[in-house]
């Protein structure tokens, strides 16, 4: 018990001081691949190559003049930006992020909770993400922070469905809601990830994501053209810097989650040492080092579809999330549903990577299908260039 | 379409969301590994491809001739033609009956640069100069007295030439 005690509470400090670490990076690596795919050099000014930025930064909105608009609710006002802050953080509790890590007096598994119900809380938290835009909004007494308050909750409760209908089909495949079980599902080969037997599941948990975290092209919430800046219009100083940092730690939350969900965990591809009983540091670091590695990947993605798309009008968004998203993810799973039942019910194969060829196959075919489909349909149609010299 | 958008009827290659996705984040890549254009100011003050134009109009300078004095005569052309009236000018007469300026101030916040006193002075005398580092810690240093605008060294600018408008 002592022994739990004392990792986990060692397990909360590192994580917790790696992850806003990791936020403060992030907001830098942002601004400077933003400035590179402008052709600029970004910040590069604070340090070698403005690495300490971020803490320039940081002084600066502490230094900074708190203001409090004359009408607004103060009790929630102050506690909207926390009420968005921990449900970020709190999501990565139960994420595992390496291979068990040995100590003298036993192994200690790398994840701060290994929570038997760790999907269904994950569910839960970031659901609750919503309540601190929504609050912030409407404390305001502002009629676009409240706008972009109700865009976002609106945005949010939409795509979650579509979100959570998707990861069912891996609680399925996994047969687990525990997020180690999952991780270790995929460990025994790379076909095995679920980004290959659920291609379409991790397309829509990829969309969803976007969306859930409210970055372009799907920051309507902050639709700056429309709502001044959205529900956090009127907050300044630190308060403000909550915000800013509870959308990055959700960006870094979406990617490690899809990176669990989807794409192995910790698990390193082409080789099954890593998943071998005698567990060693080496192990752990190396294990560590593949699941950064993975979630960095994510967090580029995140950063170059932002500085390449324009946003979504309000009506494209509800209608890419009702009419297509959640129908789609709905007969998605009932396909992968069925096509389980019939390999496990009636060919009796058990869960291996001829499995999951079989359902990376069905994958194939129906995402041949989705996108042809998508390219002609006119629900969210891209502008082209004319291309006439 | 719920708030009524008029929806144009184009060819599917234009209006597929995916396709204009897919290349513009190809775009965008391929910008992200290109050169940059970024002029890093106090390091890098021109580049192969940007200089300050030589017909820039900056703060002033006052030429002199050989023995160092300012070649201003005092005729007052100068702050007659300022729109901005920013030229304070007291002439001054010596034993052999030479004109020059007793007191000669520019007041650099007042100024337009417009760079009409270098076209009006008879004398080649008051310029407008190619430079633009101006920075100092209060305003009274802005008014450039004679010393000030006989000792500065940058170069003067040429103006813009009627017969020659593309500096050729």
């Amino acid at each position: 018990m002592t022994f739990f005690l004392i990792t986990s509470g060692i397990k909360i400090l590192v994580v917790f001081t790696v992850l806003m670490s990791g936020v403060a990076f992030l907001t830098l690596v942002e601004r400077r691949v933003c400035a590179w795919m402008q052709d600029r050099l970004g910040p590069n000014r604070v340090g070698p190559f403005g690495i300490f930025q971020p803490i320039a930064d940081g002084l600066k909105n502490f230094v900074k003049e708190e203001t409090y608009p004359a009408l607004a609710d103060k009790a929630l006002f102050i506690l909207a930006p926390v009420a968005s802050f921990v449900p970020a953080l709190l999501t990565f509790a139960v994420i595992p992020f390496g291979a068990p890590l040995p100590t003298h007096w036993g192994d200690v598994p790398l994840v701060v909770a290994d929570l038997p119900v760790g999907f269904l809380y994950i569910l839960a938290l970031t659901s609750l993400g919503v309540y601190g835009i929504v609050l912030a909004g409407w404390s305001s007494n502002n009629k676009y922070a409240l706008l972009g308050g109700l865009r976002a909750s609106a945005q949010m409760i939409s795509y979650e469905i579509a979100m959570g209908m998707s990861t069912v089909a891996v609680l399925l495949l996994a047969g687990n809601v525990a997020m180690s079980e999952i991780v270790g599902r995929q460990a025994t080969s790379v076909l095995q990830w679920n980004v290959f037997p659920l291609t379409l599941a991790w397309f829509i948990f990829l969309v969803s994501a976007f969306a859930e975290t409210n970055r372009l092209p799907f920051d309507l919430p902050e639709a700056e053209g429309e709502l001044i800046a959205g529900y956090h219009t009127e907050y300044s100083s630190m308060k403000f810097s909550m915000f800013y940092i509870a959308e990055y730690s959700n960006m870094v939350t979406a990617s490690a989650l899809m990176v669990t969900l989807f794409f192995g965990g910790w698990d390193i591809p082409f080789t099954s040492w890593d998943n071998a009983a005698p567990w060693s540091l080496l192990k752990s670091v190396a294990t560590i080092a593949a699941f950064a590695t993975k979630t960095s990947a994510f967090l580029f993605l995140f950063i170059w579809v932002r500085w390449t798309l324009p946003r979504f009008r309000y009506d494209q968004l509800m209608a890419l999330g009702w009419k297509v998203l959640l129908p789609l993810a709905l007969a998605y799973l009932t396909v992968v549903a069925t096509a389980t039942w019939y390999l496990h019910a009636v060919l009796h194969w058990t869960y291996d990577a001829r499995f999951s060829t079989v359902l990376f196959g069905i994958n194939v075919v129906l995402a041949v299908a989705l996108f042809v489909g998508l390219d002609r349909g006119r629900l969210i149609s891209g502008s082209w260039e004319t291309r006439k010299a | 379409m719920a708030i009524g958008v008029k929806t144009m009827k184009r060819p599917t290659q234009q209006t597929s969301y995916l396709r204009a996705t897919l290349s513009g984040m190809a775009l965008t890549f391929k910008h992200l590994l290109r050169p940059k254009v970024t002029m890093q100011y106090p390091e890098e003050k021109s580049a192969p491809d940007w200089t300050l134009s030589g017909r820039w109009r900056g703060t002033h300078r006052m030429l002199t001739d050989e023995q160092g004095r300012a070649k201003c005569v005092a005729c007052g052309l100068c702050p007659q033609i300022c729109p901005a009236n920013c030229i304070k000018l007291v002439p001054g007469e010596d034993e052999n009956g030479n004109r020059y300026p007793l007191i000669y101030e520019i007041d650099e916040f007042r100024c337009v640069f417009c760079g009409y006193c270098q076209e009006v002075c008879p004398e080649e005398a008051i310029h407008v100069g190619v430079h633009y580092e101006n920075s100092e810690y209060s305003r009274d240093r802005f008014v450039y007295d004679l010393e000030r605008l006989c000792s500065q060294t940058h170069p003067v600018s040429t103006l813009w030439d009627p017969t020659d408008p593309k500096g050729e």
